[in-house]
């Protein structure tokens, strides 16, 4: 173990490398880059932090984080409300937001169902989307959830919980990433796109 | 197919080793412990990048040294060599490669050169408790259908899940029935499938069984392999809906193709039980056989043989059967130890197939 010059450095040192994929070695690079910064500027990034944590808010409606209490995409006027995409986590809000291609609003779920981690439906905001879909504007519902078990299991149980709603439910299309060769795809990915096939019309009709 | 060259470099007990190998039959003969199974091991290396007995490859070093290295040349199409090479480093990744190009995962690797090693540790496979047996089938199933082991890796997730469900059910004092219906739903489509596949698989497997184990016992000893499923009695839904009580109290999943079993029987009676130690070799040695013949089906040629001292325990009539079997055309290149020469010597006296014999002794390996 190291031993540090000041008791100072090192609790700095250890906060730091609490940080996801920070190590010791690299959270001492950070500390005492920060102490060769001016004060301002380390004032600055510690208020930036501090804020961060205490004055973020999370949508009253889809759960995103949000300065307000409702986001920025929910309170929009160019929004089609009666789309919504369940997704896990805000990151996949930032990734679909990224595309470009959905117009529709969003609903965070902030995990998926894992009771080997102990994530049952009540930790998630199943209830709100229900609440969400009841009050009748939404008539689709994507969900857009991991493709491994546990996703498909969450899929599943919103799918019960929803399914009495007038309301079409759809999920992603799994299958061959674009741009990529068949013969260097994985075989189940592939066996899977076949199951799954589209009518080329319909894609077609999509892209143009 | 058929492997020409084996080069080893601080494998085991070997510092250095050349070997020019027949692509019919070749035996390795010597004294316990000179390392004959270790030849085989290094072989079975070149096929599946592992050791078939040690699952620690930084154990397989020889002793003092720093790294093993294992070059094969393999024979696939006419005239065209190549080559194989795995190189252990301590505290270093185990690399392989084949033609000078490393492999990005190994599993790309496995089942490009099949073979199929018999070993005495497969009394285990009667022996050990349903899990090997399992195991045993479902690594035979899934080096031809990719859509199996998916299935069964997402089965055994799922199943975890409803376990720790159930755990978490008596921990906290509830209970809820759309919350274990979501595990259960996932369980039924997949096991259901596996079910199927597995049931399918042993209705082909069996009867190549049989015909082996009896052309080995030279007689028509009423040997058989019962698949056990409690998916066979019944729909899979309709089992884990009247199971739900004693699974709450038991705290994990008491139905599924987790719980399946093979039984081996002799005359309608278990092996485990009632055979004799020389039935029980030639049942799994026929087990084996059955596997080699199936993947030769299903891959278009001939895998490599391993026989590791198969003939301890067998009377010499069943020795001759097996020799006779293997020296047939569907067998290709085949790896035979055994402690005795004048025995090996013996037996391929009476036969005219092309054969290799190694003397290996401590001597060699250094």
């Amino acid at each position: 173990m190291n031993i540090y010059p000041s008791k100072l450095l090192e609790s700095a040192v250890t906060e730091l490398s609490r940080l996801p994929g920070i190590g010791r070695k690299t959270a001492l690079r950070l500390a005492l880059h920060l102490l060769r910064r001016d004060l301002t500027e380390v004032e600055a990034f510690g208020n930036a932090v501090i804020k961060l944590r205490k004055e973020i808010r999370y949508c009253n409606e889809c759960h995103n984080i949000s300065d307000t209490e409702v986001c920025s995409i929910c309170a929009s006027a160019k929004r089609d409300r009666s789309t919504v995409c369940v997704v896990e986590t805000i990151r996949d809000v930032m990734a679909i937001e990224n595309t470009g291609q959905m117009s529709g609003v969003y609903h965070v779920l902030g995990g998926i169902i894992s009771p080997m981690e102990g994530i049952g439906p009540e930790e998630l905001t199943i209830e709100s989307l229900v609440n969400r879909v009841a009050e009748g504007t939404v008539k689709e519902v994507v969900l857009a959830l991991p493709t491994t078990i546990e996703g498909d299991t969450t899929n599943f149980y919103l799918y019960r919980r929803l399914k009495d709603f007038p309301l079409k439910i759809t999920t992603i299309a799994r299958g061959v990433s674009i741009g990529d060769e068949l013969e260097f795809t994985d075989e189940v990915t592939l066996g899977r796109s076949i199951l799954n096939r589209t009518l080329y019309e319909v894609m077609f009709a999509k892209k143009s | 197919m058929y492997l020409k060259k084996l080069t080893l470099t601080n494998f085991k007990n070997y510092s250095q080793a050349d070997y020019q190998f027949t692509d019919k039959i070749n035996c390795f003969v010597g004294n316990n412990g000179v390392g004959k199974t270790n030849l085989l091991d290094a072989i079975h290396y070149l096929s599946f990048c592992k050791s078939y007995f040690n699952p620690i490859d930084s154990q397989n070093i020889r002793h003092q040294e720093d790294f093993f290295a294992i070059n094969g040349v393999y024979i696939r199409k006419e005239d065209s060599p190549e080559h194989l090479q795995c190189i252990q480093k301590r505290n270093h990744r185990k690399k392989f490669l084949l033609n000078k190009k490393e492999y990005d995962r190994l599993a790309d690797h496995i089942g490009q050169f099949p073979l199929v090693m018999i070993s005495p540790y497969d009394r285990d496979l009667i022996n050990d408790g349903s899990e090997l047996r399992r195991k045993y089938i479902d690594s035979v199933i899934s080096q031809f259908d990719k859509f199996y082991l998916d299935d069964l890796i997402n089965y055994h997730k799922a199943l975890f899940q409803r376990n720790a469900l159930l755990k978490t059910f008596s921990e906290r004092k509830y209970f809820d029935t759309g919350e274990l219906e979501i595990w259960d739903e996932q369980m039924i489509r997949l096991g259901t499938i596996i079910h199927e596949k597995r049931k399918t698989f042993l209705d082909q497997f069996i009867p190549i069984f049989r015909h082996y184990f009896n052309f080995i016992s030279c007689e028509e000893e009423k040997v058989d392999i019962l698949y056990q499923s409690q998916l066979s009695d019944g729909e899979y839904g309709a089992l884990l809906a009247d199971a739900v009580g004693r699974d709450r109290s038991a705290q994990y999943s008491t139905v599924g193709i987790h719980k399946d079993d093979l039984d081996f029987m002799i005359s309608g009676y278990p092996a485990k039980r009632f055979g004799s130690q020389g039935q029980q070799k030639a049942f799994v040695i026929a087990i084996k056989l059955a596997q080699f013949d199936y993947t030769r089906n299903i891959k278009g040629f001939k895998p490599v043989l391993l026989l590791d001292d198969v003939f301890d325990k067998l009377d010499d009539l069943r020795v001759q059967q097996l020799i006779s079997l293997v020296s047939e055309n569907n067998f290709g290149q085949v790896f035979i130890t055994d402690t005795s020469e004048d025995r090996i010597r013996k037996i391929f006296d009476n036969m005219e197939i092309e054969h290799k014999i190694f003397r290996i002794s401590s001597a060699v390996s250094g």
